[in-house]
Order: structure tokens, then sequence, then C-alpha cells
């Protein structure tokens, strides 16, 4: 396995696969914020149960953490590998001419998504390990959505979470039909794929921009 | 047509190489890019200066030896065509042209535009063959019957010349659309069934060990390709190195 990781087409693979499980997360992460929009006590009775479950907690979680590590250490592995494969570089390089700044700029848009991730940890992750399992507070099942409308009070954390989402958009936009590339997958299904990649890369993060905007007009 | 040409100009390998500029005049719009390559080498022999060195042979777009990276993109602005079979035309009066090498760890540069592609034959070494046995009772091969669609496909693949134009135009210096229509052209066929395990993970094994880059599948390749050879065959060379892998 060792060997496998070792190569290319090994790395490229297990990129993609954690990549095609970051976008199963994001869809479910979605799923239960946009209840928020509609209603509080189901956002509650979500949240409650994915903080509080055990194979949430101790199994999911874990695996989650491991897998985002995962991408973005590969990441960076790959484009400092990349990067030493061209020693001397081109002095007129016209990389528009065939290929999308998406796919060129995937590093780019990866660290401004790691970024936030570190920003999404100290609003909400980390308060929430210190709240149950450092301090071992009072569990009020209805404090999520307070939680929720709470942090988005501020335009700067709104401003940072769109950023951050269009630029999650436009690593989407080239990493979803790229992972089903690397897996192998180029078929008669490519053409449906590559569709529905697009409206998931837009769709998704026009969604958790909307949730955003959302809570901070309402909240005022 | 009147140009000025900045060409890429190094001595030999261990020297750092830089951008030189030339004008040249009269260019006819109907000359090859490498003719007008001829012409420029010409004005400089007659003046006593070193001609710039770079690759050719058939000048029919079929061997695979030419190069040059031209403003920016392999084989120059348009599509579908070796740097042989560029014209001038496609080029205005008064314009100024980069010419560069191919630019990749595994295909340095020998002297001027000249650049070492053998990474790509010690690839081809590694695995891109099937083994017949030429004794004198050798199987004619249109006795086995193959669907015209693969059959098809293995052609498109084995139209690859080889010129290294995917990897020049890859961000990661990636030989991966090389490297997977060798494997392609025979994955596809039955001939191709018996060393193919081997074939894939030696092959991989050897693109690696020269040097090249990660896919990140940006699909430059593809579009910069001169036979047009499809990204479904570094797709195909992925699930082929997965099944070896997992075979051993």
């Amino acid at each position: 396995m060792s060997g496998f990781l070792k190569s290319s087409i090994g790395r490229k693979i297990a990129m993609a696969l954690s990549a095609l499980f970051l976008m199963i997360f994001l869809l479910q992460h979605f799923a239960i914020n946009i209840t928020s929009v509609f209603s509080e006590s189901l956002f509650n009775e979500l949240s409650h149960f994915m903080g509080t479950n055990p194979v949430v907690q101790f199994a999911l979680q874990p695996i989650l953490i491991f897998g985002v590590i995962f991408h973005f250490v590969m990441g960076f592995v790959l484009e400092i590998k990349n990067k030493g494969a061209r020693n001397v570089k081109y002095v007129k390089n016209h990389g528009a001419a065939n290929s999308s700044w998406m796919s060129r700029n995937m590093i780019w848009s990866g660290l401004v998504i790691l970024a936030f991730i570190v920003l999404h940890f100290i609003d909400f992750w980390f308060p929430e390990i210190n709240h149950k399992y450092i301090e071992f507070l009072p569990e009020d099942p209805n404090r999520y959505y307070h939680e929720v409308v709470e942090k988005f009070h501020s335009p700067i954390r709104v401003g940072a979470y769109v950023v951050a989402f269009v630029l999650l958009a436009m690593h989407l936009l080239h990493g979803f039909s790229s992972a089903f590339q690397s897996v192998g997958a180029n078929n008669k299904y490519t053409r449906g794929l590559k569709g529905f990649g697009k409206a998931y890369a837009i769709l998704i993060p026009l969604g958790f921009i909307f949730i955003a905007l959302f809570h901070h007009i309402n909240g005022h | 047509m009147n140009l000025t040409l900045k060409i890429w100009r190094q001595k030999n390998a261990s020297d750092k190489g830089k951008m030189v500029d030339y004008k040249i005049n009269d260019v006819s719009p109907d000359m090859s890019f490498l003719e007008m390559l001829d012409v420029l080498n010409t004005e400089l022999i007659e003046k006593g200066d070193d001609p710039v060195a770079f690759d050719h042979d058939c000048r029919e777009g079929i061997c695979g030896m030419c190069s040059l990276y031209i403003n920016g993109e392999a084989h120059g602005p348009d599509r579908g065509i070796t740097t042989c079979q560029l014209h001038m035309r496609k080029f205005k009066d008064g314009d100024t042209i980069y010419i560069e090498p191919f630019r990749a760890k595994a295909f340095p540069v020998i002297k001027d535009l000249v650049v070492d592609r053998s990474s790509f034959d010690r690839v081809q070494h590694a695995g891109g063959f099937i083994s017949v046995n030429t004794s004198g009772n050798t199987q004619d091969a249109n006795a086995i019957p193959i669907n015209k669609h693969d059959a098809d496909a293995s052609f498109d693949a084995a139209t690859c010349i080889g010129c290294g134009a995917c990897v020049a135009s890859c961000k990661n210096s990636s030989a991966m659309l090389f490297v997977s229509a060798k494997v392609s052209q025979f994955a596809l066929l039955p001939q191709g069934q018996v060393e193919a395990t081997d074939r894939v993970l030696n092959m991989v094994k050897q693109m690696d060990e020269e040097g090249f880059g990660n896919c990140t599948n940006t699909g430059a390749c593809e579009v910069e390709c001169p036979k047009g050879i499809s990204l479904e065959n570094i797709a195909r060379m992925n699930r082929e190195f997965l099944n070896a892998s997992l075979k051993g």
C-alpha cells in the first residue's frame, strides 16, 4: 500500500477518493445547515444529534478530520513535487490558451479554503469541544440555533465566509469532475457527470453563502 | 512581414542560457515556422554567428521530432499540428515571437532549442510492447476478432508520436498523456492482455523515476497534443494501474 501511495497515480487516486469523501460530507453539512433557515427546532434537533451521537463523535468525526488533513497534506506534497518537475520556468507561458484558471490554481483556492477551515474551527469546533469535553458545561439541546445566529452578526465574519465559499466553488468547479477522471471514470456518463459537478460546485457554496447572509440580515 | 524573435540560446547542457532578440525581415506568410528559422540561420551563418539549434526531421507532422514552445504554447498557437506544420500566416507583421525549448526536468536542454527526450524512450522500453513469437508460427493479427470501437480507440492512442508537447504544456510537466496513450494502445487489444499488469506498473514506475510531475487534470495536454490524444486514455491508465496494483 505504501508503494501504491508513493506512485504518481496512486497519490492521484488517493487525492480523488479523499475529495469525493469531502464532497459527500459537504452535502451532508449543507443539508443540516439549510434547516436553520426554515426551522429553528429541526436545526437544533439535528445539531444535538450530530453533537452527541457517539458514532458521529467518535467514529465519523475522526475519519473526517483525517480526510481533511490527508487532502491538504497530499495537495501540498503534490504541488511541491510538481513544481520541482520543471526546474527552469518558461519566459512566456500562455496557460489560458489550453486550461481553466481554476484547474491551474487549485493550490491557491485550496489555501483560502484551509484558512477558512481554521477560522471555522475557531468559530464553532473549538468552542464545541471545549463545551462538551473540557469544561463539561451543562447540555442545552436548544443552544445551537442561537450560537449560529450570534456568529453571523459580524459583517467581517460573513464577508470572510462569502469569499471562502466563492473560492470553494472555484475549487469544486475543477475538483468535482477531476476526482472522477482520477479514479478512472471517463466514459459515456462523463458529460452528465461534468454538468452535475458544475451544478454542485455552484449551488452548494451558494447555499452556504445564502445561509450566512440570511442569519446576518435576519439577526439584525 | 517583419518580425522580432526572442529565442532561447544556450551553448550546452551546463550553460545557464538566456533569451536573445533577432530581427527578421521579408518573411513570407507561406513559409512554415521551421523554414523561417532556416532563413534566420542562413543569415546568422553568413554573419559568422552560431545558428540556432532546433529539432526537426520529417517536416510532415508524423515523426514527432520537432518541438518548440512558441508564444507560450507547445507547437505554437494552432491546434492539431506540430511546429513543422505551423505557417507564418498565423502571425502578423510586426509581431514579437517568443521561441523556447520544451521545459521539463526530464527533458534537459542539449543546446538552444534542442532537448533530450530519451526519457520517453526509457518509459517505452519499460513496458510499451507486446511479446510475440516470431519463429514462423506467428498468428495473423487479423484472425483475432476485435470489436470496432476498441480497435479504433487503440488506433487513436497509437497515433501518439511521442513529441512531448503534453509534458511541455502541463503546468506539472506530467507525462501521463504520453504514457497513457502507450498503455492504452495495448490495453484495448487482446494481444496486450498477457502483459497488461506488468506493463502499466513498470511504465508508471519508470515515468515517476524520470522525474515527470503529477497529472492534475488541467487538460492542457489534450488541447496542445498535435494528434488529439484524449484524456480518456489517462482515465484508462488510472483504471489499469489500480487493477494492476490490486493484483500485485
